[in-house]
């Protein structure tokens, strides 16, 4: 066969993929899933929870979105955007699951688009502004940490749809941490510069952990991904601070959530009654 | 396989002589073969292909921006997660190609320079604004459906790693023109003023579309040349040609209006007559005086250049690393 | 290389689609270490399910996603269907898409 004959084929769609390593076969993560609230499960208590972390997911994905064509190298372009991808995922998977579970029958873009700020649940971490590389990664280290340990709890949850989307959520995460983790160590670890601005970015996140632990205690976890990790990068370990006010699970939010809200549901709120 | 520059410098290997390796190449581009990174190659086809394959790079790496822009106000999740990924695609693909680029023997750091210090072009099209959330769709329409286009021709240019990144590419940009089109069904059903804004950005892309296949055949001074060496498959107004005939049916079924007037189906000839795209336009805008040129640059160089300094980490942690590895110590972060 | 700009070295990748076939060389990727360079590749050569395993080589060394990676590293794409041409509803009587 000339290669001429390969080329075109590919070009032109016809499956000759395993030989250009070039998969297919998406799979949904809730196939088979029976998305009834199981018996003894109260409704508005799941749709809550649910909305907590999806609106963790939906702002964190907004986030990493604002570095699109500003990352510090293009592969890190590609890398930043798949773990929004991941999040984005996750976010509209739980707010389907709590459209379903809270009586409104209400979809995914409901909640994104038409709550205000007041309204949402995130934990303040995720709303603030990204800052450099360094309080990005940082704070990506620090939330995926503990998403992750809070997902992996969830896997056990009475709510099938609820571990479906855990599990998967699980995988995605450890990705996410082992990417974070290893830019914090380089960072820590590179020139003067990267060290004093990845302590300065430690040291800010530092001062949400406290929130965190609030909303879902993994201190354990958390704390032992991050001593780990900094004593690698030869950092100090960043201090938990109780609680200093923010409190995102209770609607009480920075001055940066309201103005990224305003900018997500621009458009949206511009066209009531269209269908995008 | 990529190779540093001085692996690329051709050399007379194997004692044969320059005329004799000429020959070769030209019988390798005679039977359609492909010229891989260590064959023997004229200069000329190495300095037009890498012209060519990092505008190509450039072009999608720009290419970002006026879509990006949309990401985080994409009206519903669903669209936010198509146009993140679409938009990831696209530095994907400025990779592969870069990547292509690198095998003849420049590197990256350099085709980027070259970028934002105006010395190399990419795609005029990406200098126009993206005025509202219509574009994007309008953008996967033509300017996707433009690209495939040229790009499905180029899965068989005769330069293999160039080549090859295209039919990756084309796979992955199917997806894009569908999720365009997609887009403008779904508006042109929605309310009038989602059918406006349609309209609105059609008229706006349409001619800068056409501009996207380079000036007419009897003004491309390099194009023939191309040809000869398989670079390019075919002439920029056969390919012109090939989009308006593919447009046109798709523009009926989507009830939307082409801004040509001079636009009909020419029986005699099996295609469509369409009017001169503004020429004079085009030339200002790829000599930098397009509406978002100086915008697009300034963007690019700021990232790399704000970027100088994780880089710089990343470079110096590696080498902190492999000294420590060398002197015993254990790694921290095993690979 | 041009040295004082300190570029991160280029890297070549393979990937294996499936269980029973060869690593192909599906191109290269700039990273500072082997480290990166897998995780870069995952990220840019895997983003549509692609792989079960990735080789990174620079010049004379050869790095391999260990096994007990497979699951975290390539899971994370199975879900994204939008990526695929055929997630898109378009007519049958729609020409050339």
């Amino acid at each position: 066969m000339s290669d001429d004959h390969v080329y075109a084929a590919l070009a032109e769609g016809h499956e000759d993929d395993t030989r250009w390593a070039y998969g297919t076969g998406f799979e949904d993560p809730l196939h088979g899933v029976d998305t009834a609230v199981p018996a003894g499960v109260d409704g508005a208590e799941l749709a809550a929870l649910c909305l907590e972390l999806g609106d963790d997911a939906l702002v964190s994905a907004q986030r990493l979105a604002e570095w699109t064509t500003r990352a510090p190298e293009l592969e890190e372009e590609v890398a930043l955007a798949n773990i929004g991808l991941d999040l984005l995922g996750q976010a509209r998977l739980l707010y389907a699951r709590a459209g379903q579970v809270d009586g409104t029958g209400r979809g995914e873009d409901a909640y994104a688009y038409f709550r205000d700020a007041g309204d949402f649940r995130n934990v303040t971490l995720a709303e603030l502004p990204n800052g450099d590389f360094a309080f990005s990664t940082a704070r990506l280290l620090v939330l995926s940490s503990w998403r992750l340990a809070h997902l992996q709890a969830l896997t056990a949850s009475p709510d099938p749809v609820l571990r479906a989307v855990a599990a998967k959520g699980v995988k995605e995460l450890t990705y996410h941490r082992q990417y974070a983790a290893e830019w914090v160590v380089r960072l820590g670890d590179g020139t003067e510069e990267s060290h004093r601005r990845m302590r300065a970015g430690l040291r800010q996140v530092g001062a949400y952990l406290g929130e965190l632990f609030e909303a879902h205690d993994a201190r354990e976890e958390v704390l032992a991904v991050l001593g780990q990790v900094a004593d690698t990068a030869g950092l100090p370990v960043p201090e938990a601070v109780p609680g200093d006010g923010g409190a995102g699970r209770l609607g009480r939010h920075t001055e940066h959530l309201a103005p990224l809200l305003e900018e997500l549901q621009s458009v949206a709120r511009a066209h009531p009654g269209a269908t995008w | 396989m990529a190779m540093t520059a001085e692996q690329a410098v051709p050399s007379a290997a194997g004692g044969a002589g320059e005329e004799e390796l000429q020959e070769r190449f030209d019988a390798t581009i005679a039977r359609d073969q492909r010229i891989e990174p260590r064959d023997w190659m004229p200069e000329g086809y190495r300095r037009t292909l890498i012209r060519q394959v990092a505008q190509h790079a450039h072009s999608e790496i720009i290419g970002m921006q006026p879509e990006g822009e949309w990401i985080t106000r994409a009206p519903s999740l669903r669209r936010k997660a198509i146009l993140f990924a679409k938009v990831q695609d696209e530095a994907g693909h400025g990779l592969y190609l870069y990547s292509a680029a690198e095998t003849l023997g420049v590197d990256r750091a350099d085709l980027t320079e070259r970028l934002i210090e105006g010395r190399q072009k990419y795609s005029s099209i990406f200098n126009y604004p993206t005025l509202s959330f219509a574009d994007v769709g309008v953008i996967g329409w033509f300017v996707d459906g433009a690209a495939i286009c040229n790009q499905v021709p180029l899965c068989r240019s005769s330069y293999g790693p160039y080549a090859r990144a295209m039919v990756r590419i084309c796979k992955e940009e199917s997806f894009h023109q569908r999720q365009g089109y997609e887009m403008l069904m779904t508006m042109m059903r929605g309310t009038e003023a989602q059918r406006e804004m349609v309209q609105d950005a059609v008229n706006r892309w349409w001619w800068p579309s056409l501009m996207m296949f380079g000036p007419p055949d009897d003004n491309s001074p390099n194009s023939a040349r191309s040809m000869a060496w398989k670079i390019k498959r075919h002439s920029n107004d056969e390919l012109r040609q090939r989009f308006v005939d593919m447009t046109v049916p798709q523009a009926e079924k989507l009830g939307v209006t082409l801004p040509d007037p001079e636009l009909r189906w020419n029986a005699e000839r099996g295609r469509h007559d369409f009017g001169t795209p503004d020429w004079d336009e085009l030339m200002r805008v790829i000599k930098g005086d397009g509406p978002c040129n100086a915008e697009r640059i300034e963007r690019r160089r700021a990232a790399h250049e704000d970027g100088a300094w994780v880089r710089e980490a990343a470079v110096a942690h590696a080498a902190k690393q492999s000294g420590r590895a060398g002197s015993g110590a254990e790694r921290g972060v095993a690979a | 290389m041009t040295g004082e700009k300190r570029d991160w070295p280029l890297y070549e990748v393979f990937v294996r689609g499936k269980r029973g076939l060869n690593h192909v060389h599906v191109g290269s990727l700039h990273a500072a270490d082997d480290r990166m360079a897998l995780t870069h590749a995952r990220d840019l050569y895997t983003r549509r399910n692609e792989g079960v395993s990735i080789w990174v080589v620079r010049s004379e060394h050869i790095s391999a996603s260990t096994r007990d990676e497979k699951d975290p590293f390539f899971a994370p794409s199975a879900d994204k269907v939008y990526r695929h041409p055929t997630f898109y509803d378009i007519p049958d009587d729609v020409p050339h898409i």
